[in-house]
């Protein structure tokens, strides 16, 4: 079965079991269609909400979507737009969603792994039973899903980590991880988009500028993009 | 043109924020208190969006090399410009060579200084903003530094009297009582997780002051008070957050999220300021305590027209006063 026919087929689950939402404030909410972690289903689902209300713009008051992992937050003028009118519009929209599937761009990322100034490759791979190389093939022959961007600007939280790989946040996070660093942190992989703290793991680095706030657009990746890492070197 | 002469890091160039970009993870940005910021750039005549400088590390001092006007408000301070001591949330018009200082508040943590013309800081991604976590937008995307030397925009109308004109928000003088008593109310909405913290929890967040400790910033402020817990263990998954966002980590200890919070975060939320306070929790300092008090969504939204179109009047006054109605 192709990964469109699933989505297909959950939808009439949706239209009976309506997602959670959730006010913030009197001007967003929150769709939550979450149910036990992550769904690549659902998230699919959420990317095609967030691009019906790119379309539907014109629903005066109607001002940003944050897609983020099986949930989406609307952003409106509440002056404009009523918040109850809000949450109608949001929960019409995804009941009449056709699902879709977002066809992302594949980009190539190359990675020296083990560079940079700080990096846990070797202690992740012991960590895991892992030799260093057999812990790098798995990391870069996976192909990652950009689930989500956000947290810092240009930060795309990757999903599609090998399980084999999973490994719990550090329990103390990292005062500052260099720009370019190539991460994992639970299950999701990232690139650090700045200089910033951070709790995951560095495996190495990549010579890429993930957000330029100058450069349009600014963020490197889109969601529902496919990114894949390619071993440029080994220096652990 | 304009000089720093003395700063703080925390003092950056802002205007009303950045719209459009929460989506890849670029954060509203903008004044902490719009509302003092909107008023000041009326003073001078300037578009309500126009850049002025946050000043929340006092003294403040700079000096002006063109004939300018100026206003100051956000906070209770004394503003001299040369040896004149002025009254804060005044229009005052200034001449090439003077400086002024802004003084440690009385009351209230952040000031605003507008200047004819705006600060002409290049706009990124539509804004004139910091970025401070991401290092872009403002002046060098970073705090002000003695030495820089700030443009200034153009008006696009002249004003045509100069003369002084000061101007004060409705609710600012009993706000201004809060703050010397402590402690300041802030109306908040319940959030996602409200329901799932535990009775006391919910009970003491809205019966027990919290302190506003060191740790707070542009970013948000933390805060000490009775602990909140859950009722069972939760497990969120990344979601988009809004400032006012009340977040409780493990520790217990909550945060509010403000003008530079993540886009997203995974923390449960017990509360959200409403919109209308939001200026509020902005001229908090540190060791005031804040008090929480429930509202529902109709309270909310009637606060929050009440204030847009009292600031809409305002604005509309002064522009007759000063001559550009």
């Amino acid at each position: 079965m192709s990964t469109t026919q699933t989505v297909r087929s959950l939808a009439p689950t949706f239209v009976e079991v309506p997602p959670r939402i959730h006010a913030a404030g009197i001007g967003a909410l929150l769709l939550d269609a979450a149910t036990a972690g992550f769904d690549a289903d659902t998230q699919k689902r959420i990317l095609a909400l967030a691009g019906a209300l790119g379309r539907s713009r014109i629903v005066a008051g109607v001002r940003e979507t944050i897609p983020g992992v099986n949930n989406l937050m609307l952003l409106f003028d509440p002056l404009v737009l009523h918040p109850d009118q809000a949450r109608k519009h949001l929960l019409a929209l995804w009941g009449a969603l056709d699902a879709e599937d977002i066809v992302g761009r594949e980009i190539e990322i190359p990675v020296v792994y083990g560079g940079g100034p700080e990096n846990d490759l070797l202690a992740l791979a012991e960590g895991v039973g892992l030799g260093v190389e057999e812990f790098v093939r798995l990391h870069s022959e996976a192909t990652y899903s950009v689930a989500c961007i956000g947290s810092m600007a240009g930060f795309s939280y990757l999903t599609g980590l090998p399980a084999e790989l999973s490994t719990p946040r550090r329990s103390v996070p990292r005062m500052k991880v260099a720009a370019g660093s190539v991460i994992i942190g639970g299950v999701q992989a990232g690139v650090m988009p700045c200089t910033a703290p951070s709790g995951w793991h560095i495996l190495g680095m990549a010579d890429v500028r993930m957000f330029d706030p100058t450069r349009e657009p600014a963020c490197l990746l889109s969601l529902g993009d496919h990114v894949r890492f390619r071993v440029q070197g080994i220096e652990a | 043109m304009i000089e720093v002469l003395s700063t703080g890091a925390p003092n950056v160039v802002q205007d009303l924020g950045r719209t459009g970009y929460l989506s890849i993870g670029v954060c509203r940005s903008g004044a902490m208190d719009p509302l003092a910021l909107s008023l000041a750039n009326a003073l001078v005549g300037n578009e309500e969006g126009a850049a002025g400088i946050e000043v929340s590390l006092f003294p403040f001092k700079l000096r002006f090399q063109v004939d300018t006007t100026f206003a100051c408000t956000g906070t209770d301070s004394v503003v001299r410009l040369d040896d004149v001591t002025l009254a804060p949330w005044w229009r005052r018009p200034a001449r090439a060579g003077q400086t002024i200082v802004i003084e440690r508040p009385k009351r209230g943590a952040r000031a605003y200084l507008a200047i004819g013309g705006g600060i002409d800081a290049l706009q990124v991604m539509g804004s004139r903003s910091t970025d401070l976590k991401s290092g872009f937008g403002g002046w060098e995307g970073r705090g002000l530094r003695r030495g820089d030397i700030l443009p200034l925009g153009s008006q696009s109308s002249p004003i045509l009297n100069r003369s002084g004109l000061g101007v004060i928000p409705q609710e600012l003088p009993e706000f201004w009582r809060e703050l010397a008593s402590g402690v300041i109310t802030l109306r908040v909405l319940p959030a996602a997780e409200f329901e799932l913290f535990t009775q006391a929890s919910r009970a003491a967040f809205t019966e027990c002051p919290y302190l506003v400790t060191p740790e707070a910033n542009r970013v948000g402020y933390r805060l000490a008070g009775e602990s909140l817990q859950l009722a069972e263990p939760l497990e969120l998954l990344s979601h988009g957050i809004v400032p006012g966002t009340v977040q409780v980590p493990p520790s217990g200890q909550p945060i509010i999220q403000l003008a530079e919070a993540n886009t997203c975060g995974g923390y449960p939320k017990i509360a959200t300021v409403i919109e209308a306070d939001l200026w509020r929790v902005a001229q908090a300092p540190v060791g005031c305590s804040l008090r929480f008090k429930l509202v529902d969504q109709v309270d909310a939204l009637a606060a929050w027209r009440t204030q847009v179109e009292a600031l809409s009047k305002l604005r509309a006054n002064l522009a007759l006063m000063i001559g550009r109605g």
